[in-house]
């Protein structure tokens, strides 16, 4: 069974292709069979090798498969090979399982568009680049992956081509995330440069070995990964491009921008763990990052009036909380909340488009309301996915991995404290943005027009994340609610024992108290009417700040896009070119005056020849 | 023997008027004339360096002076006559069209 | 012998197709695609053989005869890896070539065809000619049809354009005249023989100054030819006006030959001058990798910003020639042969817009897309593709390259790698405003039929094999750039090491 691992990159890979190739022959209904299908079919396959993993584990928990020989040079080659450990095999469950789900709610969704096969080409060739980049033994594999996802993104954002406007939001998101690859890239020349290689697990063996923990290698090569995690992970100071890319249609939203993705820097940091633990400061600079992240994040949802761009943010400020507890070297604890947070907010994201989808792609949360009847099912599916965000207590998967994320950071060294209070903080905030857009959008008035109704292709999705967002939290809980650690235990052997470290009752307690005083403080405010209020009245200049995103966009504006354009407008005649036309130049106006000699008199020309002559002659003569 | 000055001086002569006749003349058949003479006088030249230093090869060469003076004088005057033919006179100022307009 | 017909064929049939074209206008175009084929069938079954005509294990074939004994002058062929590659390159290319102008070139078939071929094998013989003089007598070759397709069947300014390459070209066949004959003469000097033999006259020895003298005019000749900043004026004009097929093999063929002399002549004649240049070269490098990206984001004509695409992709092989490693040759090589067919592909698509749309401006394009899915899409995937995503041929180019260079120059190679970000925008903005946008309902479009679909898979596939697989061509090449990495000097040594 675990020998067909490279069918699971390979399925969605062929079907992007036929898509690709035959689609347009194929029809919308053949089309969006083959790629769920094959994502479907991938999503078994993984099921099946994750079962028989825990009934089978390998040797060391790790299988290596070896496709063929990428690059073989003299001191340096790149094999293309697969790696599977507990954490791969995680990431490829997510992709699968969440993706074959998404692949079925596209299917409904994005009924009637033009370019029905071409999109489900695109997002078969994401999950196979997705799944490549997870499942590579090598990080230069793992960087086509990387790329390709990036790619795969810019399609899919500006899938909607004949709009303008998403197509600047796909060209933000794509170099926005090329500069942060452009540093990992270098990344990559530095480690292979110095380790001699860049397989994944003998790199991480050299620098062990060759690296002590702080000194400068280590430091330079973490930091320029990092910001290629940073970038593609959306987080502060490459965050800019993910509420424009919001652009692209919803299940691609939810797939790439919320479930997998976003989340690859995450990955990256515990894949290479072993060498972020050689530079302690980069950790450092990782969590108050982190903090920094989620907080502007939290800030910036508070204020949108757009949905899905509420959600885009609370995808930044929740990837925070994931670099949050890599910053203290809790990897469990991130991947627990990659796990819960792809589920609750796949959920989101697809519930999101379903309200839209049924009131004319309104997304405007102000022009909603009162939907709660009118949409039971969206209504129950985003208050679990919301529920789950703002990590309501017992009930919802996203306080279980947010618990344990603020526990570890709770008991950490130092800053450790003044980082979790940030991070409570945050969880308030956090509820109060996410129930403030369930009150507004499900409570009180009707305001528009519901047309149309569910098939079962958006229904099946969405009760199986539903599920999904109440249960899978119970794979770890903290002592006192069952002291469950399949989780970390399942994570082991890739990541090293999770311990939960004791802390003081408090901070259990105020985790717990924080969510409820989050969803409190936005019930008041939705009863007073502040929420609806914000948006008849001018702005202050402090909102209009926050709902940018902090002015990030405005300053790299002033920092690096006008500079550029006016850099290009200086050049783009060829400044170089013109000083070539000046030798042409010369050349003309010398012509200009020797023609002058050229009357076409015979005479005239002897009399020339002659002088010539004659003064050749004195020349040789007398010198 | 002869003093090879006079046959130099001679040749000097002919050719400052060949070459006077080139430049100042503008009937085109005196302006070939002059030419040849121009041409004899090298030739002549040849002959006096040949006999001042007893080497045939100025004789060789006055040969093949002579044959290149028969064959341009044979090309300059059909070039004279199809010229004729164009401007009507044989006025070597008028046969200015290789000038380069500006 | 076999490199002898390899070189007769496309002469001969340059020489038929010329007549064949006064009685039937298809008659040349099927001549060259014989003429083509027969060469490919000669060049292909070469890849097994070998020869022994110097360092064992290299050669795959080998020629020899007698051209001017007098001066030293031999025919003197050979062909070795590097050599077979962009040989094979030139012919499909050439072969492509020929499938472009089916449409599009109407009067003058005939010589039209004849010069194409005649530059192909001009091409072909600057990759496997060893005798230094036999080299710039295919360099001219190669050139002088070339000038004849720009000049006749180019577009709007093709006479301005066509005199601009041959002024520059012709300059840097001078610059090679005089480097190889002061080179031979030298090497007269010391061994009383004169001869034009590459493996003789890599022996000579030179003291420091003129053998950077003659280092730097094959050097200055090949950047042109390369297109390196700054002199590289001539491409921008030259690509926009030539007709399809000549932008094709401008890009795919003719801007390989630089690259190939400076692998195959500057490095290895003289490989301690050469060194003292690499700074120079290297920041060249760089140059043109930021000015050339930068430029093609300007550009509104299409054909242009591909041109100046060229430019910085050219950068990177400046930049991996003189990093001196086999590692950063490699993917020398890989960029050359995947430059070779995406920009190729893109100059075809470009050609095939302007044959419907009827111009090149960017700004009177946008939203093809709606009405030409099958060409904007190709479009798009090799303006991907020669962007860099990795997983296609030129990235695995690029990633060599910088690896190579990083064990080098660390600073130079963040630079040229900054040099990716550029060609992202100037990438994506092309996408964007010729393919993406609203789409125009007035227009009436034709999109690929069967004919340009198959070549463009025949493209796509073929830099897809690239990426996922280069190993076969690396082993291809390998021999051969082993055999040019000169000798480590001391100097050399200690630099890397300190690198």
């Amino acid at each position: 069974m675990i020998t067909y691992l490279w069918l699971i990159p390979a399925l969605p890979l062929f079907s992007s292709v036929i898509l690709g190739l035959f689609g347009p022959v194929m029809g919308p209904r053949v089309s969006g069979a083959v790629g769920t299908i094959s994502v479907g079919l991938a999503a078994v396959l993984a099921v099946s090798i994750g079962l028989h993993w825990i009934s089978h584990p390998p040797t060391n928990s790790i299988y290596e498969q070896t496709l063929w020989a990428w690059i073989t040079l003299p001191g340096f080659s790149i094999n293309l090979g697969l790696y599977l450990d507990p954490v791969s095999l995680l990431m490829v469950l997510v992709i699968t399982v969440i993706g074959c789900l998404i692949h079925l709610f596209s299917t409904e969704y994005m009924h009637g568009e033009d370019g029905y096969s071409r999109y489900f080409a695109y997002l078969n060739l994401f999950v196979a680049a997705m799944l490549l980049l997870v499942l590579a033994d090598d990080l230069a594999v793992l960087f086509v992956g990387w790329e390709g996802v990036g790619v795969c993104s810019y399609l899919l954002v500006g899938f909607w081509f004949s709009e303008p406007t998403n197509g600047y939001a796909a060209r933000k998101s794509f170099v926005v995330t090329r500069i942060a690859d452009i540093a990992m890239l270098a990344g990559l020349l530095l480690l292979s440069t110095k380790l001699g290689t860049l397989n994944i697990q003998a790199m991480l063996t050299g620098a062990v070995a060759t690296w002590s923990a702080g000194s400068l290698m280590p430091t330079v090569a973490t930091s320029l990964l990092l910001i290629g995690g940073l970038g593609k992970s959306a987080q502060v100071p490459l965050q800019t491009w993910l509420p424009d890319a919001m652009a692209g249609p919803t299940p691609v939203s939810a797939l790439i921008h919320a479930a997998t993705m976003v989340t690859a820097g995450v990955y990256l940091v515990v894949r290479t763990h072993a060498l972020f633990l050689l530079a302690p400061h980069v950790l450092d600079a990782i969590a108050v990052g982190a903090v920094i992240t989620l907080l502007v994040a939290a800030f910036a949802g508070l204020v949108q009036s757009d949905i899905k761009r509420v959600l885009a943010y609370s995808t930044m400020s929740q990837i925070g909380y994931m670099f949050l507890a890599l910053g203290v070297g809790a990897w469990p604890a991130a991947m627990f909340h990659f796990l819960t947070h792809a589920v609750f907010k796949a959920l989101l994201f697809l519930t999101a488009g379903a309200i839209a989808m049924r009131l004319n792609h309104e997304q405007n949360i102000f022009a909603m309301g009162g939907l709660r009847s009118k949409l039971p099912l969206a209504f129950w599916a985003f208050l679990i996915g919301s529920a789950s965000l703002a990590a309501l207590p017992i009930i919802s998967a996203g306080f279980f991995s947010k618990e344990m994320i603020l526990g570890a950071v709770a008991a950490a060294p130092m800053p450790g404290l003044i980082l979790w209070a940030c991070g409570i903080l945050g969880a308030v905030l956090t509820a109060t943005y996410i129930f403030r857009v369930v009150f507004t959008v499900f409570l009180g008035p009707l305001k528009t027009e519901v047309s149309g109704s569910y098939g079962v292709r958006i229904a099946v999705p969405l009760v199986t994340l539903s599920v999904g967002a109440l249960v899978v939290g119970w794979l770890e809980t903290p002592e006192g609610l069952g002291n469950q650690t399949i989780f970390s235990r399942f994570l082991t052997p890739a990541v090293g024992v999770f311990h939960h470290l004791p802390v003081s009752f408090m901070i259990p307690l105020l985790g717990f108290a924080a969510p409820l005083l989050g969803i409190g403080i936005a019930y008041v405010l939705h009863r007073n009417g502040t929420w609806a209020r914000a948006t008849t009245t001018m702005p202050s200049k402090l909102t209009i700040f926050i709902r940018s995103g902090c002015g990030f966009d405005m300053l790299y504006d002033e920092l690096f896009v006008v500079p550029y354009m006016t850099l290009v407008r200086v050049l783009r005649h060829d400044p170089v070119d013109s000083m070539f036309a000046g030798l042409q130049y010369l050349a003309i106006v010398a012509h200009r005056r020797l023609r002058a000699m050229q009357i076409g008199q015979i005479r005239r020309y002897a009399s020339w020849m002659m002088a010539g002559s004659v003064a050749t002659i004195a020349i040789l003569l007398f010198s | 023997m002869i003093i090879w000055q006079t046959p130099a001086g001679l040749a000097l002569a002919l050719f400052m008027l060949g070459l006077l006749g080139l430049l100042a003349r503008r009937s085109l058949v005196f302006v070939l004339m002059s030419i040849e003479i121009m041409l004899n006088a090298a030739g002549l030249l040849f002959i006096t360096a040949g006999m001042r230093w007893g080497n045939p090869d100025g004789q060789i060469m006055l040969v093949m002076v002579l044959n290149l003076a028969g064959a341009e004088l044979a090309l300059g005057l059909i070039l004279i006559l199809r010229l004729r033919n164009r401007i009507t006179n044989l006025d070597g100022d008028a046969a200015n069209i290789l000038r380069d307009v500006p | 012998m076999m490199l002898v017909w390899l070189l007769v064929i496309p002469m001969l049939g340059g020489l038929l197709a010329w007549p064949a074209g006064r009685f039937h206008s298809t008659a040349p175009r099927i001549i060259s695609l014989i003429a083509l084929l027969s060469d490919l069938a000669i060049a292909i079954p070469l890849l097994h053989s070998s020869a022994d005509i110097a360092m064992p294990g290299t050669w795959m074939a080998g020629f020899n005869a007698a051209w001017i004994p007098a001066f030293g002058m031999s025919f003197r062929l050979g062909m070795d890896g590097v050599s077979w590659l962009l040989s094979v390159l030139t012919i499909l290319i050439g072969l492509f070539a020929v499938i472009v102008s089916w449409h599009e070139i109407d009067n003058g078939a005939g010589f039209f065809h004849a010069n194409l071929l005649w530059s192909l094998a001009g091409a072909i013989g600057v990759f496997i000619a060893l005798d230094m003089f036999l080299f710039f007598y295919f360099w001219e070759l190669m050139l002088v049809p070339m000038y004849f397709i720009i000049a006749i069947w180019g577009h709007e300014n093709r006479r301005r354009a066509a005199i601009k390459f041959f002024l520059f070209t012709q300059g840097s066949g001078l610059l090679i005249l005089i480097s190889i004959l002061a080179l031979a003469f030298l090497h007269q000097q010391q061994t009383n023989v004169l001869t034009f033999n590459y493996f003789e006259l890599i022996q000579t020895h030179t003291s420091h100054t003129f053998g950077i003298l003659i280092t730097l005019g094959l050097f200055i000749a090949f950047i042109v030819k390369l297109a390196s900043f700054p002199v590289h004026v001539w491409l921008p004009e030259t690509h926009t006006e030539a007709p399809t097929a000549g932008s094709v093999i401008l890009a795919s063929i003719l801007l390989k030959t630089g690259a190939y002399g400076l692998l195959r002549f500057v490095v290895p004649l003289m490989p301690a001058a050469a060194h003292s240049l690499a700074p120079i070269a290297l920041w060249l490098g760089v140059a043109s990798i930021l000015y050339g990206a930068f430029l093609a984001y300007g550009q509104s004509d299409l054909k242009r910003l591909i041109a100046y695409t060229s430019v910085s992709h050219m950068g990177f092989v400046l930049i991996g020639v003189f990093a001196f490693n086999i590692i950063a040759w490699q993917g020398v090589v890989i960029l050359l042969v995947a430059h070779g067919i995406s920009t190729g592909a893109l100059f075809i698509i470009v050609g095939s817009l302007q044959h419907c749309l009827h111009t090149r401006d960017l700004s009177r394009m946008g939203g093809l897309w709606g009405d030409m899915p099958r060409l904007s899409s190709f479009g798009a995937f090799f303006i991907l593709a020669s962007m860099g995503l990795p997983g296609l041929g030129n990235f695995v180019g690029e990633f060599l390259i910088l690896r190579g260079a990083w064990a080098v120059a660390p600073v130079i190679t963040i630079f040229a790698a900054i040099g990716l970000i550029p060609a992202a925008l100037y990438s994506l903005v092309a996408i964007q405003r010729a393919f993406h946008g609203p789409v125009d309902e007035t227009r009436d479009e034709h999109d690929f039929g069967m004919r340009e679909t198959s070549m463009m898979l025949v493209l796509a596939s073929a830099i897809i094999c690239l990426g996922v697989n280069p190993q076969p061509i690396l082993t291809i090449a390998s021999p051969a750039l082993n055999n040019m990495q000169p000798q480590p000097t001391t100097a050399m040594l200690k630099e890397m090491g300190a690198g």
